[in-house]
């Protein structure tokens, strides 16, 4: 127990301070990919010749070993946090993308041509009825991907980016496990916090009916 | 209102689903569209809200060319009910019912007060409205999705088999209710379906399909009548035909077309005469020019002493008598109603045709009822399969 104590007292404002940077760094990498994947899922939905191609490029990036992909990014884009998260948007993607993707193209395709003989434009369709019907899917994958980015963002720690990598990887060049315990368990409770509370969202997010509909069955 | 001149649309690698297509449709018209799949119906109807883009030819709405049309605003303006119902689960029957006012830009307490009237229309209880569509029945949903498609009021209706996936209870009770709809509305309605009993109930006019051309258009009592071609007949069914010919049957059909007849000068004696030459109690009286007048019976000249006087003096001259393009089945209630033994015939320039007799009534009736089983039990034998 005292040990427990002359840790916090020691390191308490430091982890403070490398998990408020992990969280900002999976963060905007998570925001960049939402941002990014599920308009072109939308997109590559409408495109399904173009969708193959796209989806296996996203699925071969995905195969990369993170550490070359960040390695890859110092050239470009130097060390610290810009290249962290631009490595971490990248990985970010697949999962969105795929999501919204098949969130997207599996709506009733009867719903469209409904929505079509209805008089709704290219966009009230996509706003007004694809979007809520695929939201479940999508949450879904951003749900995914953000306990993935908790993970791989540790890696940021090697170019620079900060984050509790940067107590981990400490303590494995000091040979200090608590350095290592330290940064480990933070990372695994911010993954299973997110994954809760991106649960709840995407409960709340889902349509009353389509979440009823579902409940009931 | 709607008129089809020459629609042809030809798919990539030329297949025609809907070749050289004329076809005029009235105002208040239940048109249905008809035909195996693959006939071309459904091409045909979803061109008309521009599903479909026709490949040749030109569609016109009361004299507007369709293709010059703002396609969201036509389709806004057209309503339509698919097989699949289509009702969009994220939405509560109070929005998808007002979806058409919503998307034209109705305020809200208006849209919503359309919707109430709507469930009222369909004695549907207005808790409904706040429920989502699973929440709802087959049958239920897909009068929602009527309601809909009525939402805005739209002149035309286009229905792709709205019925077909239901069960025949509902379906039936659908039917009747929405024919009763469309008569108290007065729409016009363009309805697709495979179901020949479904046209022959709602149409006004069947438009039977085959390979992208029409291969008949009627009333359905016309295409039961008188079927274009064998394909029409096969379509129909040999059972619904025969069962129709009984129920379409004229008088004229089955009448004794040489009825006995006697001339208004002639005699009560030459009358006699010719009763007893032909066996029969009664003569059927007629003028010069063959207009039937009135009857005359053996005992009407038994109680009139003088046979020299003319058959036109004692006649009776107040007879029921019937058309011979009168339906049989109407023509049968006034026969057995009034408890005649025989009715006379007569053409439309009312002059004696023929003939209508009890005798003639019953070999209709033989028809019916035993005519199919003698043949099959005259068949049975031969076969060696006994019942």
């Amino acid at each position: 127990m005292d040990s427990l104590q002359n840790f916090f007292s020691e390191y308490g404002i430091l982890l403070l301070e490398k998990t408020w940077e992990h969280l900002y760094i999976s963060f905007a990498a998570l925001a960049l990919g939402v941002i990014v994947a599920v308009p072109l899922g939308i997109l590559l939905a409408r495109l399904p010749k173009v969708a193959g191609l796209i989806m296996g490029i996203a699925g071969i990036v995905q195969t990369f070993p993170s550490l070359a992909i960040l390695a890859f990014f110092i050239p470009l884009l130097g060390i610290g946090k810009v290249p962290a998260i631009a490595a971490l948007f990248l990985y970010s993607m697949l999962p969105i993308l795929r999501n919204t993707y098949i969130g997207v193209k599996n709506v009733d395709p009867n719903l469209l041509e409904a929505s079509r003989g209805m008089g709704m434009t290219a966009i009230q369709r996509t706003v007004r009825v694809e979007l809520p019907l695929a939201v479940p899917v999508i949450m879904a994958g951003i749900r995914m991907s953000a306990v993935y980015l908790i993970g791989w963002a540790t890696l940021a720690s090697f170019i620079g980016g900060g984050g509790l990598g940067d107590l981990i990887f400490d303590g494995l060049n000091l040979f200090r496990p608590d350095l290592i315990i330290g940064g480990a368990v933070p990372v695994t409770l911010l993954a299973i916090l997110l994954d809760w509370l991106l649960g709840r969202l995407e409960r709340t997010a889902t349509p009353v009916g389509i979440r009823m509909e579902r409940e009931g069955a | 209102m709607l008129v089809f001149d020459n629609v042809s649309k030809v798919y990539a690698g030329g297949k025609r689903a809907v070749d050289r297509l004329n076809l005029e449709i009235e105002e208040g018209e239940f048109v249905c569209l008809i035909g195996p799949s693959g006939c071309g119906k459904t091409t045909t109807m979803k061109m008309i809200n521009r599903l479909v883009r026709p490949t040749e030819g030109k569609i016109l709405l009361n004299g507007e060319n369709l293709l010059d049309k703002n396609v969201v605003n036509l389709r806004r303006s057209i309503g339509y009910v698919i097989q699949q119902i289509g009702l969009f689960p994220h939405m509560t029957i109070r929005d998808n019912i007002a979806l058409v006012p919503r998307l034209k830009g109705m305020p809200a307490e208006e849209r919503y007060r359309r919707a109430e009237e709507l469930m009222e229309l369909v004695n549907m209880p207005k808790e409904f409205l706040d429920r989502y569509p699973h929440e709802l029945s087959g049958g239920q949903q897909q009068r929602i999705g009527v309601l809909r498609a009525l939402a805005s009021d739209p002149p035309l209706i286009l229905m792709d088999e709205p019925f077909g996936a239901l069960d025949p209870i509902t379906r039936d009770s659908l039917q009747a209710e929405f024919k009763n709809l469309q008569q108290t509305l007065g729409k016009t309605i363009i309805f697709v379906t495979h179901d020949m009993d479904e046209a022959l109930k709602l149409a006004d006019k069947i438009v039977i399909m085959r390979a992208g051309k029409i291969v008949q258009t009627g009333s359905p009592d016309e295409i039961l009548r008188h079927p274009a071609d064998e394909f029409v007949e096969d379509f129909i069914g040999k059972e619904r035909l025969a069962q129709a010919r009984q129920q379409l049957q004229t008088v004229g059909q089955i009448m004794n077309p040489d009825p006995v007849s006697v001339g208004m000068g002639e005699t009560l004696s030459q009358a006699v005469r010719l009763m007893r030459k032909r066996r029969v109690d009664s003569l059927l009286v007629t003028d010069g020019a063959g207009v039937f007048r009135g009857w005359v019976t053996v005992e009407m000249i038994d109680r009139h002493k003088n046979w020299d006087a003319a058959v036109a003096d004692i006649m009776e001259t107040d007879v029921p008598t019937v058309r011979a393009d009168t339906l049989l089945r109407d023509a049968t209630r006034n026969i057995l109603v009034r408890g005649l033994k025989y009715v006379p015939v007569v053409d439309e320039r009312k002059q004696l045709a023929g003939i209508l007799t009890r005798t003639s009534l019953v070999d209709v009736l033989y028809d019916s009822v035993w005519g199919d089983a003698e043949d099959e039990s005259s068949g049975l034998p031969a076969d060696g399969e006994g019942a």
